[in-house]
Parts: C-alpha cells; structure tokens; sequence
C-alpha cells in the first residue's frame, strides 16, 4: 500500500518525520484528510489545531500544533508549526486551564491540546 | 625580607582563586556551546522548510508586499544590535559595536536616520552612555534565547517597519506613528569554534533565499486560503525565524568567545603562579641561607671569643 512521507518541524526542534498512511487535520477552510497521492497544496491550519497520522501496524500519532503551515508535494507532507506536542506530552490539567484562558492565543493552544488528547472535539 | 615572602604568598593565592573562577566559567562556556551548537542545527530544518515554502508561493502570489518592495525614499533605518548581557568574553561585544557604528555612520551618511533597537545589557550601556536614543531594548535573553523571545522582537521590528509606509521624512505620516524604513541586524555569526564574526544584515525590505536550481515542471500548488493571503502571513513569520536564528548563533558565538577569553584567563593565571612561586621559593632559600650564615657567623664569633 502507498505510503506518505510525512515531516513534522517546529521552530526549535524536528518533531517527527516517518511514512503514514493517512493524515488528518483542520485548515482555516475546513477539515482535510490527505491521503498517498494528494494533489500539491499549501494550506494554512487553524490556530487549535490538532493533526492526526494514522501509520499502518502502529498506533495513531496525535499531534497538538500551533501557528502551523501545511504543504503536500509529489516528495511528502510537511507541517511547519511554531510550536508542537505529543498526545504524551500533554498535561491535561494545564491544557484546560490554558483552554479558558482569556488570552485567544493560549486559549487556542489549550483547546488544540485538548483535541490531541481526545477530550475535545 | 618577610615581608615580600607574605606578600608573595598572598598574591599566589590571590591568583590561585581567580585561577578556579576563570576555569570555573570556561567550563560552563564550553558546555553551553555544544547546547547552543546543538539548538543552531534543530531550528535549521525549520528555516530550510519555511523557505521551501515561501519558494513555491512566491512562483504564485504577488510579490509586493511591504516587507518585500524596497521603499521609494527610505529615511529612517532601524538597526538591531546583538550583544551579550554578561561580559568576560573577550571581543565578543567590541567587535559586534564596532560593527554596529560603522553601519550607523554608513546609514548616515547615506542620508538615513538610524533608530536603535538592542538586545542584551552591553549594548544598552554602551548606548545610553553615549546618549543615543535607543528605541527599544530587550535584556536577559542573549544566553538562552528561545523563539518566543525572537517573535516578540520581529513583532515590534515588523510593526514599525509596517508603520513607516506612510511616514514624510521624520514626520509621522497618518497613522501618527513614526516608524523605520528599511531593518537591519548586527548579530556573530558562529562559523566554527574558533571563529566567530561580526556580522551585519538588511532583513527588511527582505530578499527572500529562495530556492534555486531547476525543478523540472512546476508542481502546480492549490492554496487554502489562496496564495497571497498565506504569503502575507508566512512573511513575518520568515523575519522572526530570521531574527531566531541570529540570536541563536549570536548565543553560541557568545559562549565560544567566553569560552577562549577564559581559557587565555587560566593559562594567564598559572603562568603568573609559576613566576610568583619561582620568586617566593628564591625568597624562602634567601631567608635560609641568611639565617644559616648568622647562626654560622654567632658560632665562630663565640668560638674565637673563647679561644
């Protein structure tokens, strides 16, 4: 079965890179699914955003990103975030509470760690 | 005569403690290098990804926004100057300063206004003891900056520069804010260990290092939102990874210079205690030897008293 090369960068450090078979996450224009073979695209996330990676044989990776730019080539996906983090890297109580934060930023970055943790759709 | 031999001793030991903070202080440089080393290559795939990308939408987007299109008559410059908030590290921020008045005097003499921005406390000092205006300045994040700090800079940078669009000279124009024409940086690039230079650069209006070469066909990208819009906000964000990673070398840079001013620190300090102790030991025998021929001289005076 075909499989994406999938690269995720955050400014400070390279998150992740490895082959996928599918890739999930939310554009300012809507939800996308992208699967081996997508046309080339440059997309823009949401601010909470959340990416999931579904690898064959292995667990799905989810991924809280924020300030994050997606591009499909022939090559791969790449996500470029400001920052990023594992579902396992989470702490849930600090992501709620950044989640009511009033600030829009962290208010954002707490709701996109929420949705990689599963609590939040 | 015991009186220097005290004294001597005291200056070895003087030597001796400025000997363990002077290695104490390498030892800690030479280990931040290799971490500040080590951060200079995790944020390279960053920078080498969002270029890439600003590659390919620069082939489709229009390319006249601000930060790009040099301006008609620039008379303001904003100049950010990258130094260290401790010193005792050699050159490191002589050489950046240096540079900096020579590209102010340039700015000058090209007709510009220089407008100041700074990081790190050398800087400020040595600014606002010649009583230069100094725009802004940010301090205690030279050592270990993180990105947070490079985007709060490029904000306040990409604001006035924004800002500045619509200045008459150094008249504020209808916004009533009076901004920067044209941005510069004087950072240390770190090149190896052993070398690290001075180094200035024009971030705004910027010229993006897309990149070259012969791609075959060109993929033909769809953009959400469309290209513009992403270029418009993928823009300052290149400025604040271009500002990052100057900060970043510039924190390596700081380290490795501290590191060599410190070793030549230590090596000054045992060669110094070598001499003391070469002269103290003299002094001692000297002493000795006096005291060996008085007891010498008593004996024979009482002996020929005696006989």
């Amino acid at each position: 079965m075909a499989e994406l090369d999938v690269t995720i960068v955050a400014v400070e450090r390279k998150i992740w890179s490895g082959k996928a078979t599918f890739l999930f996450t939310r554009t300012t224009s809507g939800e996308i699914g992208i699967l081996p073979r997508h046309i080339p695209l440059v997309a823009r996330l949401v601010d909470d955003a959340m990416v999931r990676v579904e690898r064959e044989g292995e667990e799905d990776l989810r991924i809280a990103v924020d300030g994050g730019y997606l591009s499909v080539t022939e090559a791969g996906v790449t996500i470029l975030a400001e920052s990023a983090e594992f579902e396992s890297e989470i702490n849930a109580d600090s992501a709620r509470a950044d989640a009511s934060s009033d600030d829009l930023r962290t208010a954002a970055r707490g709701r996109a760690r929420l949705r990689a943790l599963g609590q939040l759709v | 005569m015991a009186a220097t031999l005290r004294e001597l001793r005291g200056r070895i030991r003087s030597a001796e403690s400025i000997k363990k903070i002077t290695k104490a202080q390498e030892l800690i440089a030479t280990s931040r290098i290799a971490k500040a080393q080590a951060r200079v290559q995790a944020a390279r795939p960053y920078s080498i990804e969002i270029t890439n990308m600003l590659s390919n939408l620069a082939a489709e987007a229009a390319l006249d926004h601000p930060l790009l299109v040099p301006r008609v008559n620039p008379k303001r410059a904003g100049v950010l100057v990258v130094t260290s908030d401790r010193g005792l590290c050699g050159g490191y921020n002589a050489n950046v300063l240096r540079l900096a008045e020579e590209l102010i005097a340039l700015l000058r003499s090209e007709g510009k206004t220089p407008v100041i921005y700074v990081i790190g406390r050398k800087a400020l000092g040595y600014f606002s003891f010649r009583n230069w205006a100094i725009t802004h300045s940010w301090v205690g994040i030279s050592e270990r900056p993180t990105y947070e700090n490079a985007q709060e800079v490029a904000d306040s940078l990409v604001a006035a520069f924004v800002a500045g669009a619509d200045d008459d000279g150094d008249y504020p124009g209808a916004d009533g804010i009076l901004g920067v024409d044209e941005l510069h940086i004087v950072f240390t690039e770190f090149r190896s260990m052993l070398s690290q230079t001075a180094d200035a650069r024009r971030i705004a209006p910027m010229e993006v290092e897309y990149v070259e070469g012969d791609h075959g066909p060109a993929t033909l990208f769809s953009f959400e939102p469309d290209a513009n819009t992403l270029f418009e906000s993928l823009l300052p964000r290149y400025v604040a990874t271009r500002i990052f990673s100057a900060l970043l070398e510039s924190a390596a840079s700081e380290s490795a210079s501290r590191r060599r001013a410190m070793k030549a620190a230590t090596d000054n300090a045992d060669d110094l205690i070598k001499v003391l102790t070469l002269m103290s030991n003299r002094e001692r025998q000297a002493q000795i030897t006096q005291e060996i021929s008085e007891i010498v001289g008593g004996a024979n005076a009482l002996a020929d008293a005696v006989r």
